[in-house]
C-alpha cells in the first residue's frame, strides 16, 4: 500500500516538476506547428478564418516565380556564408591557439565582439561603412572596380555583401567552437607524431582535420540550418531588393503574412522552409558523418 | 620549445592581432563617426583618425529619443526570458533525467525533435495567438514564444546523467524529497552550467529581431534591435547620431561580455556540446 501511494506521489512529483515546460511548449510551440499545417490548407487572411482550399496554396507556389527566385537566393547565399565562414573561423582558431593565455584572451576579445551586437547594431554600421556617397569602404571597392558602387542597391553585389556582413557578424561564435574542438586534442598525439618525425602539414593532416572533424561537421550543420534562416540582414540591408535579387523565403512569409494579409499563403511558405531545413540538415548531418568515417 | 618556432609563433601572433584589429575597424569606425559633428562626417577630408570629440549626438540620443524605453523593454523581456526558460528548463531536466513517470521517452524525443524546428517557420501562427490572446504590444506577447529554448533542457539533462548516485542516496536517507534534490545538490554541483545557459539565453533575447519587429508596432514598447532601426526613418541623414544610437544600443551586451569573456567564451562551448 505504502509502496502504491510512493509511486503515485513520485509520479505527481515528476507532472509538477515538467508542467511548466510543458504548458509553455504546448501554447507556443505544439499548437503553432499544428496550427501552421491546418493555415497552410485555408485562404485564411492573417487575422481571421479563412476556407479549406486543399492543394491550392501549394499550386500556387509552384508556379510563383517568386518563390523560384527566392529557393535560388537560399541556396546561393548559403553557398557565400557556410563554406568561407567555416575556413575563416578554423584559420583564425588555428592560429588563436597557439598563443600564449593573454594574448589568446585579446585575439578572441577582436574576433568574437561583433558576435554578441544586436543584428540592426550590425546592419546600420555598414550600411555607413558602404554609403554610396561618404562610406569609408567606397574607396577600396573603387580601387577594385574603379568607380563607387551602390552595394546594396546592385544586383551583382548585394548577395556577397551581405555575405560578408554575415560572416563578419557571426564568425567569432564559430571560432570559439573550433577552439574548443582543438583544446579537445591531447598534447600528447602531437608529441608522439612529432618524434616519429612528423612534418608540420602530416600533423596537421593526420593528427589536428580528423580529430576536429566533428566539431567541423558540427559547425557545417548549425551554419547551413543558420543561413537557410536568413531574414534580418536582408531586411535590414537591402529589403529583398533590388529587382528581387536578394528575395528570400523568410522575406516571403513576411511580406505574404504582414503586408499582403495572405496567411495560408504565408503559413504554406513557412511549412515549406521548415521541411527544407530539417531535409537539409538530416541529409548534410548523415554525409557528414559518413565522411568523418572514411577518414 | 625551439628558437626557431618562438619566433615563428610570435610572427603568428603579431599577424594574428593585427588581423584581428582589422576586425574591428567597423566598431572602431562607428566610434570615430559618433565623435564628430555631422557636418565633420560628411567633409571630404574627414581621415580615419578621430580629429573631433563631440558627445552631442550621445547626449541627443540619450534624451531626445525613445532609447530610454527600448533599454527598459529589452532588459525586462530578457530577464524574465532568461528566469523562466531556465526554471522551467532545469526541472523538466531534473524529471527526465532523475525520475521515472509516463511519457518520459516521449517527452524527451520531443523535446530532441523541436530543437530542429525554425522557430521563425512558426511566427506566422504565433502571431495569431498573441493578437487572440490580446498581447500584441504587450511584453507577454515579446517574452512568451520565446520561452522555448529546447537545448536548455538537452544540456542540463546531459549534466544531471552524469551526478553520481552516491550524493542523491544520502539526502533521500534524511528524507528529503526531489524538490529538495533539484535545488540542494543537482543545481548546486551546476552553477557553472546554469549561467552558461543564462548567458548565452539572454544574448539570444536581447538581440532577437524577428519575433520582437512583428509583435511590437508602438515605438514606446520596443526592444533595442527594433527601436533602433527606427532612428533611421525619423531624422533622415544624421550618420553621427545613428552610430551613436548604435554604439548605446550596443554598450550593454559588450560591456557585459567584456566583464565576463572568460565564461561567455565557456558558455558557447558548453552550450555547444563540443565541451563538456
Amino acid at each position: 500500500m505504502a509502496m502504491i501511494r510512493n509511486k503515485s506521489r513520485h509520479r505527481l512529483v515528476a507532472i509538477s516538476l515538467i508542467l511548466p515546460f510543458v504548458a509553455i511548449f504546448a501554447l507556443v510551440f505544439a499548437y503553432p506547428v499544428v496550427e501552421v499545417v491546418r493555415m497552410s490548407f485555408t485562404d485564411a487572411p492573417l487575422i481571421g478564418d479563412g476556407d479549406w482550399v486543399g492543394l491550392a496554396n501549394y499550386r500556387r507556389l509552384l508556379t510563383d516565380s517568386l518563390f523560384y527566385t527566392s529557393l535560388v537566393n537560399n541556396g546561393y547565399f548559403v553557398l557565400l556564408t557556410v563554406i568561407p565562414t567555416t575556413i575563416i573561423a578554423l584559420m583564425i582558431a588555428l592560429a588563436v591557439s597557439r598563443m600564449s593565455g593573454r594574448m589568446q584572451a585579446l585575439a578572441l576579445v577582436l574576433f568574437f565582439t561583433p558576435y554578441v551586437l544586436p543584428v540592426s547594431v550590425v546592419t546600420q554600421i555598414w550600411s555607413w561603412m558602404l554609403d554610396f556617397q561618404f562610406g569609408v569602404l567606397q574607396p577600396v571597392i573603387e580601387f577594385f572596380t574603379g568607380k563607387p558602387v551602390p552595394v546594396f542597391k546592385n544586383p551583382f553585389w548585394v548577395m556577397p555583401t551581405v555575405a560578408v556582413v554575415t560572416i563578419w557578424w557571426t564568425n567569432g561564435f564559430n571560432v570559439l567552437l573550433f577552439l574548443a574542438g582543438l583544446r579537445n586534442i591531447s598534447e600528447e598525439l602531437y608529441e608522439a607524431a612529432r618524434l616519429d618525425g612528423a612534418t608540420r602539414r602530416q600533423l596537421f593532416f593526420q593528427v589536428t582535420w580528423p580529430l576536429l572533424w566533428p566539431v567541423t561537421a558540427l559547425v557545417l550543420t548549425l551554419q547551413l540550418i543558420l543561413q537557410l534562416k536568413i531574414f534580418d540582414q536582408i531586411y535590414l540591408l537591402s529589403e529583398g531588393g533590388p529587382f528581387n535579387s536578394s528575395y528570400v523565403l523568410l522575406l516571403m512569409v513576411y511580406r505574404e503574412a504582414f503586408q499582403l494579409n495572405n496567411g495560408g499563403y504565408a503559413a504554406a511558405i513557412s511549412l515549406v522552409l521548415f521541411l527544407l531545413i530539417v531535409v537539409i540538415s538530416v541529409l548534410q548531418f548523415q554525409i557528414l558523418r559518413i565522411g568523418g568515417k572514411n577518414k | 620549445m625551439t628558437r626557431q618556432r618562438r619566433i615563428e609563433n610570435s610572427v603568428l601572433t603579431g599577424i594574428t592581432l593585427i588581423a584581428g584589429l582589422i576586425w574591428m575597424f567597423p566598431l572602431y569606425w562607428a566610434f570615430v563617426t559618433s565623435i564628430r559633428s555631422e557636418n565633420r562626417v560628411v567633409s571630404n577630408d574627414a581621415g580615419i583618425i578621430p580629429d573631433e570629440f563631440n558627445f552631442s549626438s550621445y547626449v541627443d540620443a540619450l534624451f531626445n529619443s525613445s532609447l530610454m524605453d527600448w533599454y527598459i523593454n529589452s532588459i525586462g523581456t530578457s530577464v524574465i526570458i532568461t528566469a523562466v526558460v531556465l526554471v522551467s528548463g532545469m526541472m523538466c531536466a531534473y524529471a527526465l533525467s532523475q525520475m521515472e513517470f509516463p511519457g518520459r521517452r516521449m517527452l524527451y524525443g520531443i523535446v530532441l525533435a523541436s530543437f530542429m524546428v525554425p522557430a521563425q517557420a512558426l511566427v506566422v501562427p504565433q502571431f495569431v495567438l498573441m493578437n487572440d490572446l490580446g498581447l500584441i504590444n504587450r511584453w507577454a506577447g515579446i517574452i512568451l514564444p520565446q520561452l522555448v529554448v529546447p537545448v536548455v533542457i538537452i544540456v542540463y539533462k546531459q549534466f544531471f546523467d552524469a551526478v553520481p548516485k552516491e550524493m542523491k542516496e544520502a539526502v533521500v536517507l534524511d528524507g528529503g524529497g526531489d524538490y529538495t534534490l533539484l535545488f540542494r545538490v543537482y543545481l548546486p554541483l551546476n552553477w557553472g552550467i546554469t549561467t552558461a545557459l543564462g548567458i548565452i539565453t539572454f544574448i539570444m533575447s536581447w538581440n532577437a529581431f524577428l519575433w520582437p519587429f512583428l509583435v511590437i508596432t508602438t515605438e514606446d514598447m520596443m526592444t533595442i534591435p527594433v527601436g533602433i532601426t527606427q532612428v533611421n526613418d525619423a531624422f533622415g541623414v544624421a550618420y553621427a547620431r545613428i552610430m551613436s544610437v548604435a554604439l548605446l544600443a550596443a554598450a550593454p551586451v559588450v560591456i557585459a561580455y567584456l566583464i565576463f569573456q572568460k565564461r561567455v567564451t565557456e558558455a558557447v562551448m558548453i552550450s555547444s556540446g563540443v565541451k563538456g
